[in-house]
């Protein structure tokens, strides 16, 4: 176990090394000087002289790679240029509405795609399992921002149960965190609930077809034991699986949602920085995304051991 | 003589077959007649909006905001510009960059899978460069290659085409790499066929199947994260309608317009919702393995 993790842990290294080039090139490949788009339309040479000189942009590119990859290392991102304020320090005061977001929208998606998962896959055929794929389908062709502005006209606008938009701290305690947070969980998880959901119902059916399935029913074992303990636990691989896979869905949806409902996260201050063209910010900020989601998945891998005993490593 | 007889007579039997047969394909398939039908008359509403969609672009400020009414169909936007004629041009920027990332995607992506499948010196290095690809957030490497470069809607469609490529690779890389231990291919390699006549001859056509399946789903998710892009203003410059940047500059009238958001948003919703309706009826058709799967 603990060689397949370091094996694991070592092989994120080549990942992260393209992703590492990607970004880097992103800004060295783009059209033009790069220190003149950051400079702005109105740029005198001088000014842009002085950010030449600033990033370093006068070296070779392999030294302005490693100089940079060297500093990421060292947990250095740089150092935003509009506002002066290391970038690290920038994403950590941004976390909390992120976190907030992607945690509640986890657990909204999660619950209700496997509940309704399993009771479809139980009823298969019935009224509920085409209601439920139904909704799957429709999960994966509403774009998140007409679910999030739907929402609102509805619950915020017209009914009035719950704020348009904004975010309030969870120091500022639990209640009014929450009723912010509701619509935007809601909205990002629709097409997390329909991917999560179908996988759950299709890899209940197969589990429902087993032999032991039947010698369960047999034996008398009463219908919610038989669901969760027998079925749902040996049709649980795929099902983490594709919640892994699905962290890249709510990361891209983060950042379009954080915009519909006004959260001050970590999309907003990308999508921020890339409208002002803060790389330092935008090449640190999907430096930490890949690298999240390439842990995430990691973990993933590692919880099949737990879930399913015959895979050994 | 009977001939003659013979000759005219099957004529309208084939017909009659024909239309039964066409019959029972859309009882069996429902999904891919349905998808299909929404899809094509969106094509056609979007190729022939010059001749009936009205005026896109005026302003009239006078007019601004109103709701649907029998001259204004989905009643008009914040500058006083008419919600359906931009509705129905919107859905051309739409189309064009599903179907454009689909072909290109799925062009490139067999490509390269095929040479990562074939090759075992070439299999490592192309695998990790798509795992690292596939680790970026699709969306932000979209919204940063199109902020970095000038807004054009070809830009959009390469920004939309790269994160699409590994999954495809992936996918045509699997199905090399499965058929490729086949006793046919064995049989032709015995039989002393070249590799690259192996590759394309025998290989090529396994990827058919799963291919056309999984362009539709890329054409949906191309179409939805257009949208995307076009709502967080890092799309197609501003002055081309689209349903991402019409939902966009009208967000701040939500309460006083909804239409002017509603009716793009259903359209795109639509087209999605037929794409991926599509998508799925060839899968349950073309790759029953696959199809068990989901």
């Amino acid at each position: 176990m603990t060689a397949y993790i370091v094996r694991r842990l070592l092989s994120t290294i080549p990942v992260m090394t393209v992703v590492a080039i990607c970004v880097f090139l992103l800004l060295h490949l783009a059209p033009g000087d790069p220190a003149a788009i950051i400079a702005g339309d109105n740029a005198t040479p001088e000014s842009i002289a002085q950010i030449r000189a600033k990033l370093g942009l006068d070296d070779p590119l392999i030294v302005q790679f490693g100089r940079w990859v060297w500093n990421l290392l060292q947990g250095d991102f740089g150092i935003s240029i509009f506002s002066n304020v290391p970038v690290l320090e920038l994403v950590g005061q941004r976390l909390e509405p992120t976190l907030s977001l992607a945690a509640t929208t986890l657990f909204v998606a999660v619950t209700i795609a496997i509940t309704i998962g399993v009771l479809a896959a139980w009823k298969a055929g019935g009224l509920l399992d085409r209601f439920v794929m139904g909704f799957a389908a429709m999960g994966f062709s509403v774009p998140v921002f007409v679910v999030g502005y739907l929402l609102i006209y509805l619950f915020a606008i017209e009914l009035r149960w719950l704020p348009v938009q904004g975010y309030k701290p969870i120091a500022e305690g639990i209640w009014p965190w929450l009723r912010n947070l509701i619509l935007p969980s809601v909205a990002l998880g629709m097409a997390y609930v329909a991917l999560i959901a179908r996988i759950t119902r299709a890899s209940m059916l197969e589990v429902l077809a087993e032999d032991y399935m039947r010698t369960a029913k047999a034996k008398g074992v009463a219908t919610r034991p038989m669901l969760l303990r027998h079925a749902l636990k040996n049709a649980a691989v795929p099902i983490v699986t594709v919640i892994g896979i699905g962290v890249a869905l709510l990361i891209s949806g983060v950042v379009i949602t954080e915009t519909v409902f006004n959260v001050p996260g970590i999309g907003r201050l990308t999508v921020d920085a890339i409208s002002k063209r803060d790389y330092p910010i935008i090449q640190g900020v999907m430096i930490l995304c890949a690298g999240a989601y390439v842990l995430i998945n990691l973990l993933v891998d590692l919880t099949y051991t737990f879930l399913d005993p015959r895979i050994r490593y | 003589m009977a001939e003659p007889i013979a000759l005219v007579a099957p004529a309208p039997v084939a017909t009659r077959d024909r239309k039964a047969q066409l019959w029972r394909f859309a009882r069996r398939n429902p999904t891919i007649v349905l998808g299909s039908a929404i899809l094509a008359f969106m094509a056609l509403a979007a190729i022939l909006a010059p001749l009936f969609a009205g005026d896109a672009l005026t302003m009239l400020p006078a007019n601004r905001l109103r709701p649907p009414s029998a001259e204004h169909w989905f009643g008009t936007d914040n500058l006083g510009r008419d919600v359906f004629a931009r509705t129905v041009y919107g859905a051309q920027i739409s189309l064009l960059v599903g179907l454009s990332v689909a072909a290109i995607s799925v062009v490139l992506g067999l490509a390269i899978g095929l040479a990562a499948g074939n090759s075992r010196r070439l299999d490592g290095p192309i695998m990790r460069v798509m795992d690292g690809v596939m680790a970026i957030p699709a969306i932000l490497l979209a919204i940063a290659l199109v902020s970095l470069s000038r807004a054009s809607v070809g830009i959009v469609i390469a920004a939309i085409v790269i994160p699409e490529v590994p999954r495809v690779v992936r996918l045509v890389r699997s199905v090399v790499l499965t058929v490729r231990e086949q006793p046919f291919v064995e049989a032709a390699i015995s039989g002393g066929s070249r590799r690259i006549k192996i590759l394309l001859r025998h290989i090529l056509p396994s990827t058919i199947a799963p291919l056309i399946v999984q362009a539709t789903y890329i054409c949906a998710s191309a179409i939805l994260v257009e949208s995307a892009l076009s709502f967080l203003g890092a799309g197609t410059p501003p002055e081309i309608p689209t349903w991402g940047n019409m939902i966009a500059s009208s967000r701040l009238f939500l309460s006083r317009a909804p239409w002017t958001i509603f009716f793009p948003g259903a359209c795109l919703a639509i087209v999605v919702l037929a794409v991926n309706l599509l998508g799925d009826g060839l899968r349950d058709r073309l790759d029953p393995r696959l199809a068990r799967r989901m």
